[in-house]
């Protein structure tokens, strides 16, 4: 790494610094934290106000968001005594637990078409990327534009030709119509991202691997994808918050089997009154993975969306 | 080990040629040299042997065998590069196997293998560090034990000193042809150092703007180069072209220039029209009786010889002569040429008119 300025930041430089990025810091960090706390209020302590910062916290927003509940009557509650914390929970407001609720599928099939679509558009877009960065592909740079140019709207404009394509495809609300769909839209930023890092990695690594005897696709693998490894973790970093974040192609194409966790966590809302603790629990779960891959692939990231931006 | 023959070689990207129908040989364990100035075709040749390019048309030749359209990976050959090249994520140990390893060879045979190469090139104590941390000369090192440690046909090598600082340029050139003379391994070196070539050679290829200029030892090559641009190319100073106009028949011993007769070897060829008369600057004396005039500009410092510069009334003159001899800027001194050491060019197509001298060099040439 190298220093930018000359002389090292004085005391009083560093201080201000800290404070800066610390107060930054609160600003983004504080409606997450908003988002936990409420997670662990019961509902009229979510709506208290004044904002109660203090409070009593309890899993109720959890066991609602896992469960489908049914008012009962008292004679009911009276024969049925509650055999676990959440079941007791559940029959303190009079009410009983009638099964499961959607959120665990629709979680699962967040996480499908999530990573599955990052996969696709990574594996996709870094194949593309290689072939851009060291073969003579006719009309490359039109092909290129080309493929940039589809980033060129927001996605959504294209929503309604979509619809009728995925209704007469037979791809409504399935898995593979999101995974192919999401991947389409990614794959033109993996495809440009890729490219740059391809074209930084020196053509003769892959020469010297070639004259050592390894076959143009053994080089590929061996010796060009190892140096590439930065460039595709930062890239599958874009690509999972994209499609885990997607909101509007989600309630349009889905509803059911292949609905994920975005268009489900604010029908919660309609269930049962406005159930905030049990949206702020499904929103706390719902942020998990993409914290987890990108802490995981955290060191690759801060070279991935800086490069380039200093020529080494 | 391989002797390589090259036979039209042609090379285009698009409209633009690279190299033009290009035919050279090189022995079996000669130290051969592809000298030019950048953009000269010289490292496009040494691609298209290596099969790093296809070449548009011709043919290459490595052990008799022809190889021109085959891809590298079957040719047996060995490259190194200028930036040597070495695979980052790997550590000097597995850089140098690598190649080994792609051929399936058993790894007790690899390891023995790869410590025989080490202790050549002195490199045993840093084979398990990353290439990463490696000083310039070591990466050279690890790229070279990488070449040779397959016993290839012969080593490729893309000006692979380029990279080092000049201090340290020397003592690897000096190891390099040392290595070169144990092993006897053909090798085709690429470079735009004219001195380099002169140094480790046994033979030179010139080109520019993709032709092969002259082709031969480096002797011949510096004294009696075939065109201008070789004799301007070869030397340092570059040796002094007068240009003149005249008529000379075949056997002619004299050119004329300002009026004044200097010698020359004996001609092949009768010439008429505009001339360049050239001559290095070590085969000019400054003499008090000399009828050739000049005027002192110049005089350089170099030790045990001085670079004086003169102007003259066909061009700027450069003699290197004793640094104890007296030479006062302003001053007008007369100039003896070693007449029979000169070469006479065609100046329109820069082309040496055949002499005594340069007969037996221009005709293979």
């Amino acid at each position: 790494m190298s220093a930018y300025s000359v002389t090292a930041p004085s005391r009083r430089q560093q201080w201000i610094a800290g404070v800066l990025v610390a107060l930054y810091a609160v600003i983004t960090l504080l409606p997450l934290l908003w988002i936990f706390t409420t997670g662990f209020k019961s509902p009229s302590d979510a709506i208290a106000y004044p904002p109660k910062l203090a409070f009593e916290p309890t899993l109720e927003g959890y066991v609602n968001l896992f469960t489908t509940q049914t008012r009962q009557t008292e004679a009911y509650l009276a024969e049925n005594p509650p055999e676990s914390w959440y079941e007791e929970m559940v029959h303190a407001k009079g009410m009983v637990i009638a099964g499961p609720s959607r959120f665990g599928e629709r979680f699962l099939n967040s996480v499908i078409i999530g990573f599955g679509s990052t996969f696709l558009s990574v594996f996709l877009g870094t194949l593309a990327a290689y072939a851009f960065s060291r073969y003579r592909v006719p009309l490359k740079d039109d092909l290129l534009f080309f493929i940039l140019s589809t980033r060129m709207m927001p996605p959504i404009a294209v929503a309604i030709p979509i619809f009728l394509m995925f209704r007469s495809l037979g791809l409504s609300d399935t898995h593979a119509g999101m995974i192919l769909l999401y991947t389409a839209v990614n794959l033109s930023l993996s495809v440009w991202l890729l490219k740059g890092f391809m074209d930084e990695i020196p053509r003769e690594y892959e020469e010297a691997a070639l004259i050592d005897g390894y076959t143009r696709f053994q080089a590929f693998r061996k010796v060009v994808l190892p140096q590439a490894a930065t460039g595709i973790a930062a890239t599958a970093i874009f690509c999972l918050i994209f499609a885990w974040n997607e909101y509007a192609f989600a309630v349009l194409l889905t509803s059911g089997t292949a609905q994920t966790a975005p268009p489900f966590i604010p029908t919660i809302i309609g269930v049962g009154g406005q159930d905030w603790p049990a949206v702020a629990a499904g929103a706390t779960l719902f942020l998990l993975p993409v914290m987890v891959f990108t802490i995981l692939l955290r060191k690759h990231l801060l070279r991935g969306i800086t490069f380039g931006a200093v020529r080494k | 080990m391989a002797e390589i023959v090259i036979r039209n070689l042609r090379k285009e990207f698009g409209e633009f040629t690279a190299v033009q129908s290009s035919s050279f040989k090189v022995e079996d364990g000669e130290f051969f040299m592809l000298l030019g100035p950048s953009g000269c075709g010289k490292t496009t040749t040494l691609r298209m042997i290596a099969g790093l390019e296809l070449p548009t048309s011709g043919e290459i030749y490595i052990g008799g065998e022809e190889v021109g359209q085959r891809p590298a990976s079957e040719r047996d050959i060995a490259f190194v590069f200028q930036m040597f090249a070495l695979y980052p994520h790997m550590n000097v140990r597995r850089n140098i196997s690598y190649p080994l390893v792609s051929q399936g060879m058993p790894r007790a045979q690899v390891r023995e293998k790869v410590a025989e190469v080490a202790k050549i090139l002195g490199i045993e104590e840093i084979l398990d560090r990353p290439v990463g941390g490696l000083s310039g000369g070591d990466r050279q090192r690890v790229a070279l034990g990488r070449a040779i440690v397959r016993e290839p046909k012969c080593f490729l090598m893309d000006e692979p000193l380029g990279a080092l600082d000049a201090e340290f340029r020397e003592h690897m050139s000096e190891e390099l042809r040392k290595l070169h003379d144990r092993m006897g391994a053909t090798t085709v070196y690429v470079t735009h150092d004219q001195l380099e070539a002169m140094q480790m050679g046994d033979k030179i290829v010139v080109m520019n703007h993709g032709v092969i200029e002259q082709f031969g030892t480096p002797q011949d090559i510096y004294d009696k180069p075939a065109s201008l641009f070789v004799a301007d190319f070869i030397g340092s100073p570059s040796m002094n072209f007068l240009r003149f106009h005249g008529s000379l028949e075949a056997g002619a011993t004299e050119a004329v220039l300002s009026h004044q007769p200097l010698g020359i070897p004996a001609l092949r060829e009768p010439f008429d029209g505009d001339m360049v008369y050239g001559v290095r600057p070590e085969h000019v004396r400054l003499s008090d009786s000399a009828g050739y005039r000049g005027e002192i500009v110049a005089a350089e410092y170099l030790g045990t010889t001085q670079i004086v510069t003169l102007a003259t009334p066909n061009g700027e003159v450069k003699a290197r002569i004793a640094s104890d001899q007296p030479a006062r800027v302003g001053e007008t001194v007369g100039l003896a040429f070693n007449g029979a050491t000169a070469t006479l060019f065609d100046n329109q197509t820069g082309r040496a008119i055949r002499s005594d001298l340069n007969e037996g060099v221009l005709s293979h040439g």
